[in-house]
C-alpha cells in the first residue's frame, strides 16, 4: 500500500508541477515581419517628361481586402524609362524597407516584368548580382508607339533558376522558384 | 417496515432448514475463443472448502450439495480467475468459458496467435507483433493498411495518416498503451506521433464500438497496446537492425523486457531510424530525409489482485518535406501540375533542409488497479501528454532559420473506470474522465498564429454493459456524455473579422483593438452525447455474424473552429468558422466471418450518416500581393459513407496460401449533392504465400496492390489568369490520378541461434517493377510521383 501511497503523491506533484502555465496574460500581438505590402514601380523619362510610379498596397496581408493598385499615369510614347522598383513593409513603423533583404540576397531573387501582347514596350535588366546575373531592381523601359488596354505584371520570384533558358533576359516561363509577389498594372502609352 | 424484514429472514431461514443436500452440479470449462474443453482447471468450491481439477474433457462433476447458492473460483495456467455463483434448486449442468486474455496475467508464454481483442461485437481487427514487425522501418500509418478498409492520407511518404472507412484526423483516436493521443491531430500534415516499434499489438476499431475511450470517434479507434507482462521471473529482448536502399535509410531499435513472479516486471524500448532523400522511379525527391527516434520505458507491479504502472515514451520525429511542393501562388502550382516533374531535382543528400517540420512529443502515465471480490475491477490513471511542434517554411533574411510554427500542446488527463464482472452472464464497465489542454502558440515566429492559444475542459461520464443472453448470443450497449468547453484568445485581422461577419455576431468577444489587429475571446461550451450497441451472434462452431449501431457526437476542432490564414503548400487561404456546430454521425454496420481449417472470410458492411459534416470547401477567390488565391472555408454538410470491406484466406495445402483484401467505399455530400474529397478508390490486394517450416520456417509471399481511379470526387476547378503567359487557364486540382497496379515481394526465414536466441531474417522489396504512380490520397501528388523500387533488409533478433 505504501507504494500506491507514493505513487499517487508523484502523481498530484507532477499535475500541479505542470500546471502552472495558465494564466490570464493575454498574448501579445504578433505583427508578421516578412510580409511585403507595397510594390512601387519609379519609371523616370531619360531626357525629361513626367516620371510615372505604378503602385500596389494591400495592408491586410492574406486578409480579405484586395490590394490597391494605383498608375500615376500614362507613359510617353517613344520614351526610353529608367526603372526602379522597391518593396515595403508598411505595417512596421517606420516601414520596413524588403528591397534590402533582396539586394543582400540578389543571388536568390529576381524581378520580371511580363507585358500583354502588343503593348509594344520592351524592358532590359541594368543590374547584377554577384554571378554577373541579372535582378531586376534597376532595368529601362522603352515605349514605341501609342497603344491602350495594355498590362504590366511585376512578379518577384525566391530562388528561381537564374541559369535557366530564357530568364536572364527576363522571361519567366522556365525560372521555377516561388512568387513572393505578383502584380498586374494596366497602363496606355499616350503620345 | 420492521416485519417486512422479518418475513425475509424467516424465509431466508426457511429456505436454508429444508436444506436439500443430494443436488449434482455438472460443470464444463471451455475456452471462451474457441470453445475448446480446459482440463486441470482448478475449482475451488467456496461452500465446501474444498478444491476438484477438471478432467481431460474439461469436465467436473460436485455431488451432494445442498440447496442454495454454489460459489465457485476457477483458475488455470494462462486464464484470468474466475468467481462464479449459481443457485442450486435441483441437478444443474453448466458450461463456463474462461477469459484468457482480457488481462495481461498468469500467462507463461505470449502467443502471438492470441489476440487481445477490445470489444466483442465491433468491427474489430487485430495487428500482431509479427505483422508489425514488418513496418519496423516504416509509419503507424503504413502499417494500419494491413487491414481491409483501412488506407492513408500522406503528405509525401514520410508524413502518413491513417483514415479508417475514410475518415481520419479528428475523427479517429488513437490509443497509445490506454492514453488517447493528444499531438495536433487535427491536421493532415501532422501525422500521429507513435513509434511503431514500441507497439506489440494493434487493433483497429472501425466505427466507435467502445465507449470507454471517447463518444467522437466518428472513423474509428487505433488502439496500440504494449507487450504483456509475465508471472514468471525471466529475461528476454529483441534487436531489429534494417537497411532499405530507397533513401538509404536504415534503422535500428531493441527492446529489453524483464518480469519477476512476484509481478514487477520493466520493459525499456528505444529506436533510431534515418532516411535520406527517397526516389521515385525517375528523379530524387529532393528534401524528403527524415530523422526518428523513440523511447519508452515501462514498469510497474501486476498482480491478481492489484497492480500498479508507470509508463513514459519519447518520440522526435524531424521530416523533410519536398521542396519542390513550397510553393508562392496558384501560378506556380500551375506550373507545378504542368511539369511532369518537380521543379526542384537535388543530387541524393541525408540534409533536411526547409521546409521541415520537428515534433517532439513526450507521454508520462501513472495507472493503479485494486479488484474486490464478488464485485470487480477498478482502475485510476493520469496521463501527461507535452506536444512541441516546429514547422520551418523556407523564409528570407534574418528569420530564415525561425519556425514559422511553434505550438506546445499540454494535457493532462485523470481517468477513473470501474469493471463489474462479477456475474456469468453480466459485465457492466462504467467510467468518467477529466481533461485540461493548454496550447501555446509562439509568437516569436515573426508569423501570425495559425492555431490560437487556448485552453480546453473536458469532462466525460460512460457506462458500458455486456449480456450474455445465450451460449450464442451476445449482446452490448453503452452510453456516454462529454462535456468540452473551449476558451481561447485570437487576434483576428480586423478586415477579415468583419468580412465573416463576426462584428455582426461576435463583437461582445473583443477585448483588445490594436487598429488592424482585434484581439478576442471565444468561449464555446459543447454538450455531447453518444450512445452505442451491438450483437454478436453465432451461427455454428464456424461462423459468427455481428451488428452495431453507433451515435458519435464530435465538437469542431481548433482548426475547424479558427484557422485563418495562408496554407503554402496547398496555395490556398483556409478559414475557419466561429459558428460551427458539432457533428453527429449515426452508423450501422454488420460483419459475417467465417472461419474453417483452410478458409477464413470476413466480410464488413457499413453505413454511416454524418450531419452537420465538417469539411473545408472552396467558396471563392480572395486577391494578394502574391497574386490570387482561392479561399477554401470550414462549412457544414449532410454525408453520407458506406461501403463493404472484404478479406478472405485459403489455404490451399500446407504450404501454399491466397489472401484477398478489397475495399470499396463511397462518400456523398447530400446537400451539394456532389461525391465528398478524398475519399479511397476501390482497391484491392492479392497475395500468395509460400511457407515451409521444414526449412527453417521459410516465407516468400508475392504482394499484388491495384488501386482503382477515384471517379467519385467533387469538382473544385477554377480558372486563373497567367501573367507570365497572358493567358487565363483551368487550374485542376480536383481529377484523380490514375489506376495504379504495384507488386511486392516478402520473404523471410528463421534460424535458432541459441536454445533462446531465435534470428529472423527478411528481405522485402516495395514496387518491384519501379512502377511511376501518384495516389489521389497523397497531398503532394501535384509535385512529383511517388516512391520507387525499395529493397529492405531486416535481421531481427529475438533472445
Amino acid at each position: 500500500m505504501k507504494t500506491i501511497k507514493y505513487l499517487f503523491i508523484s502523481i498530484l506533484s507532477l499535475a500541479t508541477f505542470t500546471n502552472c502555465s495558465s494564466d490570464d496574460d493575454n498574448p501579445p500581438p504578433v505583427n508578421e515581419e516578412e510580409v511585403i505590402t507595397t510594390l512601387r514601380v519609379t519609371l523616370i523619362p531619360q531626357g525629361g517628361g513626367d516620371t510615372v510610379t505604378l503602385e500596389t498596397r494591400d495592408l491586410d496581408g492574406d486578409g480579405p481586402n484586395a490590394p490597391v493598385v494605383t498608375v500615376s499615369g500614362d507613359l510617353a510614347a517613344m520614351t526610353t524609362y529608367a526603372g526602379s522598383v522597391v518593396v515595403l513593409n508598411e505595417l512596421e513603423d517606420p516601414a520596413d524597407n524588403i528591397t534590402l533583404e533582396v539586394q543582400e540576397e540578389d543571388e536568390d531573387h529576381q524581378f520580371f516584368y511580363t507585358l500583354s501582347n502588343n503593348s509594344g514596350v520592351t524592358v532590359a535588366y541594368t543590374d547584377q548580382d554577384a554571378d554577373g546575373n541579372p535582378v531586376g531592381l534597376a532595368f529601362t523601359l522603352t515605349t514605341s508607339a501609342a497603344s491602350t488596354n495594355n498590362t504590366l505584371t511585376v512578379t518577384l520570384r525566391h530562388e528561381p533558376n537564374k541559369s535557366a533558358s530564357g530568364v536572364s533576359n527576363g522571361d519567366i516561363t522556365n525560372a521555377g522558384g516561388e512568387t513572393d509577389i505578383d502584380a498586374s498594372f494596366p497602363f496606355d502609352v499616350a503620345n | 417496515m420492521k416485519y417486512y424484514f422479518l418475513c425475509i429472514a424467516i424465509s431466508f431461514f426457511g429456505i436454508t432448514n429444508a436444506q436439500n443436500c443430494s443436488l449434482t452440479f455438472l460443470g464444463e470449462i471451455t475456452d471462451f475463443h474457441d470453445a475448446s474443453p480446459i482440463s486441470a482447471a482448478t475449482i475451488y468450491i467456496k461452500n465446501l472448502d474444498r478444491y476438484i481439477t477438471s478432467d481431460i474433457d474439461g469436465k467436473f462433476k460436485i455431488e451432494d450439495l445442498c440447496e442454495g447458492d454454489l460459489t465457485l473460483v476457477i483458475s488455470h495456467v494462462g486464464c484470468e480467475t474466475k468467481t462464479v455463483t449459481f443457485n442450486m434448486n435441483s441437478d444443474l449442468f453448466k458450461e463456463i468459458a474462461l477469459e484468457h486474455h482480457i488481462e495481461e496475467l498468469g500467462e507463461i508464454t505470449v502467443k502471438n496467435s492470441v489476440a487481445r481483442k477490445e470489444t466483442k461485437t465491433a468491427q474489430e481487427t487485430t495487428i500482431k507483433s509479427k505483422e508489425l514487425a514488418k513496418y519496423s522501418s516504416l509509419s503507424l500509418g503504413d502499417a494500419l493498411k494491413e487491414v481491409s478498409g483501412v488506407s492513408s492520407i500522406n503528405t509525401g511518404n514520410t508524413i502518413v495518416k491513417p483514415m479508417i472507412n475514410g475518415m481520419h484526423s479528428s475523427r479517429l483516436l488513437i490509443l497509445n498503451n490506454n492514453v488517447r493521443l493528444q499531438d495536433q491531430e487535427w491536421g493532415i500534415e501532422h501525422a500521429p506521433n507513435i513509434d511503431i516499434n514500441s507497439a506489440n499489438q494493434i487493433s483497429v476499431i472501425k466505427g466507435s464500438g467502445t465507449l470507454a475511450y471517447g463518444g467522437d470517434a466518428i472513423g474509428g479507434i487505433v488502439v496500440i497496446k504494449p507487450s504483456r507482462s509475465l508471472l514468471k521471473d525471466t529475461i528476454f529482448g529483441k534487436t531489429t537492425i534494417g537497411g532499405q536502399t530507397n533513401g538509404r535509410g536504415y534503422n535500428l531499435t531493441t527492446s529489453l523486457n524483464s518480469n519477476f513472479n512476484s509481478g514487477w516486471f520493466a520493459n525499456i524500448q528505444g529506436s533510431f531510424k534515418k532516411n535520406g532523400d527517397f526516389k521515385a522511379p525517375d528523379y530524387n525527391l529532393t528534401n524528403t530525409g527524415s530523422q526518428s527516434q523513440g523511447l519508452s520505458i515501462r514498469a510497474g507491479k501486476k498482480q491478481f489482485e492489484s497492480g500498479f504502472e508507470i509508463f513514459y515514451s519519447y518520440v522526435n520525429n524531424e521530416i523533410g518535406i519536398l521542396r519542390a511542393s513550397h510553393i508562392g501562388n496558384i501560378a506556380d502550382l500551375v506550373s507545378a501540375i504542368n511539369t511532369q516533374e518537380p521543379l526542384v531535382i537535388d543530387d541524393f543528400s541525408y540534409d533536411i533542409n526547409f521546409p521541415k517540420q520537428d515534433v517532439t512529443h513526450h507521454l508520462i502515465k501513472a495507472s493503479y488497479y485494486r479488484r474486490f471480490k464478488n464485485f470487480g475491477k477498478l482502475s485510476l490513471q493520469y496521463d501527461y501528454q507535452n506536444n512541441q511542434r516546429f514547422e520551418f517554411d523556407v523564409r528570407v533574411g534574418s528569420d530564415r532559420n525561425k519556425p514559422a510554427l511553434d505550438l506546445t500542446l499540454q494535457t493532462h488527463t485523470l481517468n477513473a473506470d470501474a469493471i463489474l464482472d462479477a456475474k456469468d452472464t453480466y459485465k457492466l464497465k462504467f467510467g468518467a474522465l477529466a481533461r485540461y489542454q493548454d496550447n501555446f502558440a509562439n509568437p516569436d515566429t515573426g508569423v501570425r498564429r495559425l492555431i490560437p492559444d487556448y485552453e480546453r475542459y473536458d469532462f466525460g461520464a460512460y457506462i458500458t454493459s455486456e449480456w450474455d443472453i445465450s451460449d450464442e448470443l451476445l449482446l452490448d450497449a453503452g452510453i456516454r456524455y462529454d462535456f468540452n468547453r473551449i476558451d481561447a484568445k485570437k487576434f483576428y485581422q480586423t478586415s477579415r473579422w468583419e468580412q465573416q461577419g463576426y462584428d455582426q455576431d461576435f463583437g461582445s468577444i473583443v477585448i483588445e483593438d490594436l487598429g488592424t489587429q482585434l484581439l478576442t475571446n471565444p468561449v464555446f461550451d459543447f454538450h455531447n452525447f453518444s450512445f452505442a450497441s451491438g450483437l454478436k451472434y453465432e451461427l455454428n462452431d464456424q461462423s459468427f455474424i455481428t451488428a452495431n449501431y453507433a451515435l458519435a457526437s464530435r465538437p469542431p476542432n481548433p482548426s475547424e473552429l479558427f484557422s485563418d490564414g495562408l496554407h503554402h503548400s496547398a496555395a490556398r487561404i483556409e478559414l475557419g468558422d466561429l459558428r460551427l456546430d458539432q457533428e453527429l454521425s449515426n452508423r450501422f454496420s454488420a460483419s459475417y466471418s467465417f472461419e474453417k481449417k483452410r478458409l477464413n472470410i470476413l466480410l464488413e458492411a457499413f453505413y454511416n450518416h454524418i450531419s452537420d459534416f465538417m469539411f473545408l470547401q472552396p467558396t471563392g477567390i480572395e486577391q494578394t500581393i502574391r497574386g490570387a488565391f482561392p479561399v477554401w472555408a470550414y462549412q457544414q454538410t449532410n454525408a453520407a459513407l458506406y461501403g463493404i470491406d472484404f478479406s478472405a484466406n485459403y489455404e490451399f495445402n500446407d504450404v501454399l496460401s491466397l489472401l484477398n483484401k478489397s475495399a470499396y467505399i463511397k462518400g456523398d455530400d447530400l446537400k451539394n449533392d456532389t461525391a465528398l474529397i478524398d475519399i479511397p478508390a476501390f482497391n484491392t490486394i492479392n497475395q500468395i504465400k509460400y511457407t515451409n517450416p521444414k526449412w527453417n520456417g521459410f516465407s516468400a509471399s508475392l504482394k499484388s496492390e491495384w488501386v482503382f481511379e477515384q471517379k467519385n470526387y467533387p469538382d473544385y476547378n477554377f480558372e486563373t489568369f497567367i501573367a507570365s503567359t497572358n493567358q487565363t487557364v483551368l487550374v485542376d486540382i480536383s481529377t484523380p490520378p490514375g489506376a495504379y497496379h504495384l507488386l511486392h515481394l516478402y520473404s523471410d526465414i528463421n534460424f535458432d541461434i541459441t536454445k533462446h536466441t531465435k534470428l529472423n531474417l527478411a528481405l522485402s522489396i516495395n514496387n518491384l517493377l519501379d512502377t511511376n504512380y501518384r495516389s489521389y490520397l497523397n497531398r503532394l501528388r501535384y509535385f512529383a510521383d511517388d516512391l520507387g523500387r525499395n529493397v529492405m533488409l531486416q535481421i531481427q533478433l529475438n533472445y
